[in-house]
Order: structure tokens, then sequence, then C-alpha cells
């Protein structure tokens, strides 16, 4: 068991271009966390690194302040489960998850009885005698993750999106078990995936990665209201955060004439900046629509509306951008002019993309 | 609903039929005519019933050739396999200049024509100017094969696995490429030793593609003919006549057509049972497996 800390890393595979671009984090021994992101954003590359099956172009991988660099994933003492089902065919299920045990030279014993609890946790006691070649694709993957949980005194178990390939409703389940075995274990868990509700129901904390860096790390309500990078707004929430382009107007900003207002903190962060990349994001959720217009609300045109049983999402043009409105499903809406307000503490500053002018730092 | 039985369909397999024919079945069934006939000359036959048969199954040189034959194909068998599987696991694993090298070289043998390869190990084991003979001898070996049955067998075996263990290797190698990587990553992650990654997960999948070497390398090798005959031409004596040349020298060299097409057939007949018997024996454990699947499933 260790906290596992990268220093400085970047990773290339063709010297061009960087799949991880150095980057520097720390995940404390014994969490549940999930490491978010789109395809191709590194994920499963920093996987890779962290368990030594890649050895990064430059930067260092910690275990527990030890440099672990050199080491081969054995050293290391990690367990990874991969997004396709890797059994050894010729084998039966019994002999797959005793495998990595046999080859710690463990007492015969002993294996018996770490196979036995682990086949119970995956549902494959009656499956135990069969070849593993025999079976179906979850079944398998199943193996593949009870391979990963088998053994008791890793450093770590990294999942790189271990439920690609189950049933819906066998996934609900088996997430539930990882997090219940994690629960058991206190070993730290790193699950790749690009499912944000994956993410958020299994783990404590969720890295979001982002074009080879981690641009936030905190608990699934942070991300929601704190989105520290405006992808971490566009990508988590359904739908994404609302942005909108603004220019710098003396003391405030503007966009197509509408001035905005701001906290104190954020013009002080603004003041500070020169960048003209200056975006404010809101939630869909955090906006209200009405039919009279109160102080400080902005009209917008409503472009559609969609239900979605237990809300609806209204598409609005304001300001040149189409916007996403979360409402009530029994909220109607006609063809008058809307308006639109929102608590003034729900609108956030990007500079640069970047979260800028909170009161508290989330980073 | 009456399902239509339609048999049109077989006239498709004709032309497949027809190709068969006169590839296998005409020639085949020419030497079934020799061996059931006493043929004096073009105008003169007897028939003369199963007296063939009778006679070449006690027929003592027959045996003895046919004894040779099968120590002569175990035993490169025994050799081109596993030597060709551990060529396959020595060569470059990534695509490179390296590995275009090693195929090439590999393939070499290969592409000589038989009785080329004869006479290149005809002259290489000589003792007066041939590398290997000449080396041999300087080494302290008393080596002849000319005159020296042992010495013959060790070069007509040695011969063999020059020339077709790269056949082996290069059907491992392409069996080793098709293994996804993620496989070896998660022997890396389960602590696989390098004999654990062959035994577990390298055999299991090369498996089909042996089947195929050692049925081509066991057909090829008990027909062999060519490669023999240049180097040593049977001898000494009859140390290295193999069944072929037997069979050729009677029905050629004496004339008797009936003995020689009545053992050809039991030749064929062995060659059908032993590929037979490899390959049901090696793709047996496949399908208990797949018969313990299905009755579960």
């Amino acid at each position: 068991m260790a906290s596992i800390e990268l220093r400085n890393l970047s990773h290339s595979y063709d010297g061009l271009t960087n799949a991880i671009e150095s980057l520097n984090h720390l995940w404390p021994q014994g969490g549940a966390y999930a490491l978010l992101g789109p395809s191709g954003c590194g994920k499963s590359t920093l996987l890779n690194i962290i368990s030594g099956l890649v050895s990064p172009s430059e930067g260092q991988v910690l275990f527990e302040d030890n440099v672990v660099n050199g080491d081969s994933p054995q050293q290391r003492n990690i367990a990874q489960v991969f997004q396709f089902p890797v059994v050894y065919d010729a084998m039966t299920v019994r002999e797959n998850l005793a495998f990595p045990l046999k080859n710690m030279k463990l007492d015969k014993h002993h294996i018996q009885q770490k196979v036995m609890e682990i086949a119970e946790l995956l549902d494959l006691q009656s499956s135990l005698d069969k070849k593993a070649k025999s079976l179906t694709a979850d079944e398998k993957q199943k193996i593949s993750m009870g391979r990963g949980l088998v053994r008791e005194d890793v450093s770590a178990i990294l999942f790189d999106e271990p439920l690609t390939v189950i049933d819906p409703h066998l996934k609900w389940k088996l997430r539930r078990k990882l997090k219940e075995i994690h629960e058991k274990l206190n070993v730290t868990m790193i699950y790749v995936t690009h499912d944000q509700l994956e993410a958020a129901t299994f783990a404590d904390e969720i890295a979001v990665m982002y074009q080879g860096k981690i641009v936030q790390f905190g608990t699934p309500q942070s991300l929601f209201e704190q989105p520290n990078h405006t992808f971490v707004g566009y990508f988590i929430g359904s739908p994404g955060m609302n942005f909108v382009q603004v220019n710098k107007n003396q003391n405030e900003v503007v966009a197509n004439d509408l001035a905005f207002n701001l906290s104190t903190t954020q013009k002080n962060a603004l003041a500070a900046s020169d960048t003209s990349n200056i975006k404010l994001g809101i939630r869909p959720e955090f906006i209200k629509l009405a039919n009279q217009a109160t102080a400080n609300s902005y009209p917008v045109d409503i472009l559609s509306v969609e239900s979605f049983g237990a809300f609806k999402i209204v598409e609005v043009r304001f300001a040149d951008e189409t916007w996403f409105v979360r409402v009530g499903e029994f909220d109607q809406f006609d063809a008058t002019p809307h308006y639109m307000t929102f608590e003034p503490t729900r609108l956030k500053l990007y500079l640069d993309d970047y979260l800028a002018g909170e009161e508290t730092d989330f980073e | 609903m009456n399902k239509v039985q339609n048999n049109k369909a077989w006239w498709l397999i004709l032309p497949m039929f027809a190709l068969v024919a006169f590839s296998a079945i005409i020639p085949l069934m020419t030497v079934v005519n020799y061996s059931v006939q006493d043929i004096f000359d073009q105008n003169t036959a007897y028939f003369v019933g199963v007296e063939w048969y009778q006679e070449v199954l006690r027929n003592e040189r027959l045996h003895d050739s046919l004894l040779r034959q099968f120590i002569f194909s175990f035993s490169i068998l025994a050799i081109e396999i596993p030597l060709g599987i551990l060529v396959a696991l020595m060569m470059p694993k990534t695509a490179g200049w390296k590995t275009s090298l090693t195929l090439i070289l590999l393939a070499l043998p290969l592409l000589i024509p038989w009785n080329v390869v004869g006479t290149i190990w005809q002259v290489f084991a000589r003792g007066d100017i041939g590398l290997f003979g000449w080396a041999m001898n300087a080494l302290g070996f008393e080596y002849n094969y000319t005159a020296n049955a042992i010495d013959a067998w060790l070069t007509v075996v040695l011969m063999d696995v020059w020339h077709w263990t790269p056949l082996v290797a290069l059907l491992c190698y392409s069996g080793l490429r098709a293994i996804p990587d993620a496989y070896y990553q998660a022997a890396k992650i389960d602590r696989a030793s390098r004999w654990a990654v062959f035994r577990y997960i390298q055999f299991p999948r090369l498996k089909a593609v042996l089947i195929i070497a050692v049925l081509l390398r066991f057909m090829d090798s008990f027909m062999i003919y060519t490669e023999p005959f240049v180097l040593t031409g049977g001898g000494p004596g009859n140390a290295t006549t193999f069944l072929s040349q037997t069979l050729t020298q009677m029905a050629i060299g004496q004339f008797d057509l009936g003995p020689a097409a009545a053992f050809s057939l039991i030749y064929f007949l062995i060659v059908l049972l032993v590929s037979w018997l490899f390959f049901t024996s090696l793709s047996l454990t496949d399908k208990d497996q797949l018969k313990q699947g299905s009755a579960s499933s």
C-alpha cells in the first residue's frame, strides 16, 4: 500500500507530441480515485506509467516517497486490470485466479482460500473448473478483475476502463463490488474511465485529465460546483457548463453590450491579468427563466424545449451563444420574451480557460 | 410450410471436383490399376488380383525402407519443431530493418530448389573441399558420409533441419505476432516467469500453427526423395535409402510396376493415417473444451 506521486511527468510516443505533459500529482494512500477524461487524453498512458509497463520520457514516479522509475511492475507490486479481458486460455478459471499467487510462491492452502474468496465476491463459483476459453466476455473480464484483486499486499490496483465489455446491469453491480472491496482492503485504487457517472459512483475523488494534464482533482461535487478549467465545466454535467466569451471594459466585462456583475475577487483577478481569453461560465442547473424582467436579468430567445421525463432542457439564444437551461418537468414556456437570472456566486470567471477569482481556492 | 429441396447447387462443386479428379483421383486410380496387374510391356498385362499386395507385405527391402522413413520423419520433427519455436521466440519483436533482415535470412533456404540443396550439402560435407566435412575432421572426428552410415544419417538429418526449420520458425513467428500485447502486460503484472509466459500464453496460442507445421513437415519428410538421392544416393549400402527411392528403383529401375504400385498405395494410406492421427490428437484438447463450454452454457 502506498501513496503515488508524479513529479514533472512527460511522455511522448513519437518524440513530437506529448501524450502526458509536465504533470504533477499526488494520490494519497488508500483512496478510491477515478481518472476521467475523453479518449486520447493520455489516461491509459498515465496508468501504464504508474504500473511500470511504460517508462516516461521525463519526470519521476514515486511510491511512498521512493522513486520507482527503474522498477518493473513486479517490483512496484502493482495490480492492473485492462480494458479488454485478458485470460489465460489454457487454464481453468480457478488456475487463472490462482496464477498471480502461484507466481509469488505462496502456500497452497492460502491460495485456495483466497481464490474461493474472490470467486465468491465476483460470482464465479459455479464456473471455477471450466476452461477460461469457454466463457463469455463478461465472465472473462470478471476473471481479469479477479486476478487483480486476489493479491492482498499490493501497492495499488489500477483499472483501465474495466467495465467496457460488461452488460449495463452487471456494470452497476460490479462497480458496487469494487467499492466494497476498496472499503474492505483500504488499498489505493485508480479507475480510468471516460464516463462521468462511472467515475462519480466509484470514486471519492476524481482527477479530470485533458490534453495530457490533470486539470482538476476533487470530489464529484467540487467538479460540479467549482470547475477549475473550462474543459471540466464542459465535460462534467449533462449538458455541460454554458460559456460566453467576454471583453474587458474598465472594471467589468461585457458581451454584446450586456454587462456582467463580478465579485470583488473576480474583479481583482481580472485586473491582475492581461489575457484577452476571458470567459464566463454557468451551469444549466443554476439558471432561472422568467416571463418578466427583474433586476440583474438578461433577455433570452427560446430556441427549443426538450423533455427528459424528470426535467426539461431549454435551448436559449443569449449574447450570440447557444446556452442550455435545466428546468422542472412541469414548467411551461410560451412565445413571449424570457428573462434569465442567476445567483451571482454561480457565475464563474475563466482566464485562459482556468478558474479565477474564487473566494476559496479548490486547487 | 414445405421446405423446397433444390439440389441444383451440387452442380456448383463440379469444377472443383473436375480439378481434384485430374490432380489426384485419376493418377491414384492409375496406381490402383497397376497394383492389380502384372505388366510385361505396353500390350501385355495380366490381372493378378491381390497377389502383389501379398508379396509386398513379405518384402524385407520395403519394410526396412519404411522403418528408415519413420525414423527419419520422427527425428527431424523432434528437432525442427522445438528448434523452430526457439528461433521464432528469439526473433526481434518490432517491425524494423532487423526484423526484415532476419526474415529474409530465414527464408533463404526455403527458396533453394531441392536438388540444389542436395548438391550444396554434398559439397559442404566433403572431407577434402567441404567446409563442414573438413571442419569435422580437423576437430578430430572421423567423419565421412559416403562411407559411414551414421555420418550419412547425420548429414541427411542436418540438411533437412537446415532446409526446413525456417518454415517452422516463420509459421511460429506469425503465430507469436498475433498475440495481443495486453497478454504480455498482464503477465508482467501477474509476475509470470519467462517459462510461465511461454507455457500459458505463447504455447497455447501457437497450437494452431504448430498443427500445420507438424503436418506439413511430416508429410513432406515422409515423402522425401530428391535431397538424400542427390546427397548420398541412398548409401552407404542402403543406409539412407528412404521409401520413395526404393519404390522408384522398383518401378522404373526394375520395371516391377505391380508391387511398387501396391506398396505406393499402402504408403499413401500410412501418410493419410498418421496425418489424421496427428491432427485429431493435436486438436482434440480444443474440442474437449468446446464441448465442455457448450454443455455448461
